[in-house]
């Protein structure tokens, strides 16, 4: 049973510690917090590896949640340090100082949720989508089927079917 | 009997014919039997005459500015040049071509003026990968021209003559009269620098598709390359022609010669099949030691 | 609204919005505005149309055609994952050089586009520049449903749906993805069909050039590129 470290209990306000698998836990935290617990956790507790930054839009909720997930090598142990952040206006502190590859992640939060990380290099550049105009496409406001028949013409006569269904009608016909 | 200048010219053309189809042929064939080795069924032996037709029969085709279109031009006349001072088969009034006008410098000229001019054309084109794949090319052809120059002077001062016809005629009359048996080390160079001149592997890091993009001839596209194409068999041959001339005792007629010099051009495949590719600084590098030493030890052998 | 559209144009080859290539109005050859790109480089690209020649027909022609289907280049540029079904075709297994079909690394050289599956927005715009550097005749051989209509990206929000709309193409192999079988069966009907001459994409590429702009626009929203690339 993993505990969390007493240093960080003691100095920040941190949710459970909830154990997904015997390799990987997540932490809650709040977000002003988040650069300056990610450091220690990075300098003191062996999570020196960065595995991805990404973001969950929990829209009932009005939130995103912005989950880091670090590596920690020697105790082969991975840990999601999960944050909130309101959806209206959506602004997060960049860490990018602390790895540098996170610019590449926090470009692409950007991109497809419209977080924005001020200080991040090259955050308002486009990162998969080249000239998008419409609301970032991650956001689950954003219709992407009815944004593609918007966009994209298709070949008329395309028809679909329900895999399950369809499989059982072709090979047990008997069973219906 | 000597013929007379315009029947001259006319039988150039007839042996530029003859050695432009065998050269398609020549490199058509060794790309079956690349695949053989590979274990494929590879593509026909007369590929190369259809890709040189469906690239003439473009219906567009760009250009550059008139560096980029002398370019192929030049290189033609490089692989033309070549072949036309060299006698492809000694006595023969049709294959002598205009060898008793040129000699070996003239010759060595040829050889490097098409890669020159081809160059030169090449960067016309503003493609950032033609000009590295020239650069590459240059490079490349600097370091085979030592060890290759070293054997030129070597039997040139074995033969006492720069003169190719003298020197094949003093070849005649059995193998061991061979330049390949009567100094083995300027042979040895110059095959080690006929590896690098025909591009094959190891030694094909410049045209190779899978580098930087083909290379020189990133931009041409359409007859333009149709023309590089037919070059390549050109040059090809007149390369095989002057090292069978030079090295092998020459030919007398016209099967010997195509004996003669698909056995030369299948070192190239042998050792092709066998070795990965080098990269261009390794290549330089290679030519500039072991080669050059032998070439080096070729000249000093045969003049003293 | 768009689908009728598409299915005239499809249906009706000669459905050009304005005669390409051929003197405008006045008299004076129509130039392309070029109005992605920026005032200082305007003058280092083309403004012309392309031309749409023809009809070709006779004994050369055929004979050429017949040349054409026997040497196919493939342009090495792989979109989706198709791409991925392309290099067993080069192996042993299933050679593709038998049939004087080989990778060319440059489009000026190529003239085979293979379309691998799905082609997002980003893509596209590579997919349009490449094929109008083509020198003509080219052919493009679309892998995949992805390219028919849309296959299991028919909803997403950055690929298209039917390449069709973007750039002609000859041959469609569908599966998702097609075994390399599939690949050298559709090939071969390729082949078959340069030979009847039917293989005239460029053509019908220049004579529906504004269709086939306006919904490249459509989609690519930061045109920075000319207009024509050629
Ligand atoms: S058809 Fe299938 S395999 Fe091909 S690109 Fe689309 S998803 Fe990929």
């Amino acid at each position: 049973m993993r505990t969390i470290p007493a240093d960080i209990a003691e100095r920040f306000e941190v949710g459970p510690l909830v154990e997904k698998r015997a390799d990987l836990s997540t932490l809650d935290v709040d977000s002003k917090d988040v650069p300056e617990l990610l450091a220690r956790l990075r300098d003191r507790h062996g999570y020196r590896h960065l595995s991805f930054a990404t973001a969950t839009d929990l829209f009932e909720e009005g939130v995103f949640v912005l989950t880091y997930m670090l590596h920690n090598h020697e105790e082969r142990h991975s840990l999601g340090v999960k944050c909130r952040i309101g959806r209206e206006n959506a602004t997060m502190e960049s860490c990018h100082l602390l790895w540098e590859q996170m610019w590449t992640y926090q470009r692409e939060m950007k991109e497809l949720f419209g977080i924005d990380f001020p200080g991040s290099p090259r955050v308002d550049e486009s990162f998969v989508l080249e000239g998008w105009i419409d609301i970032p496409p991650m956001r689950r406001e954003f219709d992407t089927r009815e944004y593609s028949e918007r966009t994209f013409p298709t070949r008329p006569g395309r028809s679909t079917k329900d895999p399950a269904t369809h499989m059982k009608e072709k090979l047990y016909p008997e069973a219906l | 009997m000597e013929p007379s200048i315009p029947l001259r010219i006319a039988y150039a053309f007839v042996s530029l014919a003859v050695i432009t189809v065998y050269g398609l042929l020549l490199i058509g064939s060794m790309a079956r039997i690349s695949a053989k080795v590979q274990g494929r069924v590879g593509q026909p032996v007369w590929q190369p005459f259809i890709d040189i037709i469906k690239s003439s029969g473009k219906r567009n085709s760009i250009s550059h500015g008139i560096m980029f279109w002398l370019g192929p031009v030049f290189r033609l006349a490089g692989g033309v040049g070549t072949y036309m001072f060299v006698p492809a088969v000694l006595g023969s009034v049709v294959f002598q071509n205009f060898s008793m006008s040129g000699d070996l410098l003239l010759v060595m000229y040829f050889i490097f003026f098409g890669q020159l001019g081809m160059a030169l054309g090449a960067s016309e084109g503003g493609h950032p990968y033609s000009a590295i794949g020239v650069s590459r090319g240059l490079a490349q052809m600097t370091a085979f021209e030592v060890p290759f120059a070293l054997s030129i002077i070597s039997i040139a001062v074995q033969y006492g003559t720069l003169d190719i016809t003298k020197i094949v005629m003093a070849q005649q009359g059995g193998w061991q009269h061979w330049t390949l048996f009567t100094n083995p080390l300027a042979v040895v160079a110059a095959m080690i620098a006929f590896l690098g001149m025909s591009m094959h592997n190891p030694f094909s890091v410049v045209i190779a598709p899978q580098e930087i993009p083909i290379g020189p001839p990133t931009e041409y596209q359409s007859n333009l390359l149709g023309m590089l194409q037919t070059n390549r068999a050109v040059f090809n041959g007149a390369k095989l022609v002057l090292y069978m001339n030079l090295f092998f005792g020459g030919a007398t007629n016209v099967p010997v010669m195509v004996v003669k010099t698909f056995l030369i051009y299948f070192i190239n495949i042998f050792v092709g099949q066998a070795f990965p590719r080098f990269r261009v600084d390794q290549s330089i590098r290679f030519f500039l030691g072991v080669p050059t030493l032998i070439g080096i030890a070729a000249v000093v052998f045969i003049a003293f | 609204m768009s689908d009728m559209k598409f299915t005239r144009a499809l249906a009706d080859p000669d459905h050009a919005l304005k005669p390409a290539g051929r003197p405008g109005p006045l008299g004076k050859p129509l130039v392309l505005a070029n109005d992605g790109l920026p005032e200082e480089e305007k003058a280092w690209f083309c403004d012309a149309y392309p031309t749409a020649s023809g009809p070709y027909k006779g004994i050369l022609e055929n004979f050429l055609n017949w040349a054409r289907s026997k040497s196919l280049w493939i342009l090495g540029f792989g979109t989706g994952c198709g791409a991925i079904e392309l290099r067993p075709l080069m192996t042993s297994r299933f050679d593709m050089y038998r049939f004087g079909i080989q990778p060319r690394p440059t489009p000026r050289q190529s003239s085979v586009f293979v379309i691998g599956g799905y082609a997002s927005v980003k893509t596209l715009k590579r997919i349009v520049r490449s094929y109008e550097q083509m020198m003509g005749p080219k052919f493009v051989v679309a892998l995949g449903s992805c390219t028919i209509n849309g296959g299991m990206y028919w909803d997403s929000y950055n690929t298209i749906n039917a390449i069709e709309h973007y750039i002609p193409v000859d041959v469609y192999i569908a599966g998702c993805m097609p075994r390399p079988e599939a690949l050298l069966a559709g090939f071969k009907e390729l082949q078959r069909k340069i030979r009847r001459g039917e293989c005239e994409g460029a053509v019908k590429y220049a004579e529906n050039f504004e269709w086939y702009k306006a919904n490249q626009k459509k989609v690519i929203h930061d045109w920075n590129m000319p207009d024509y690339n050629y």
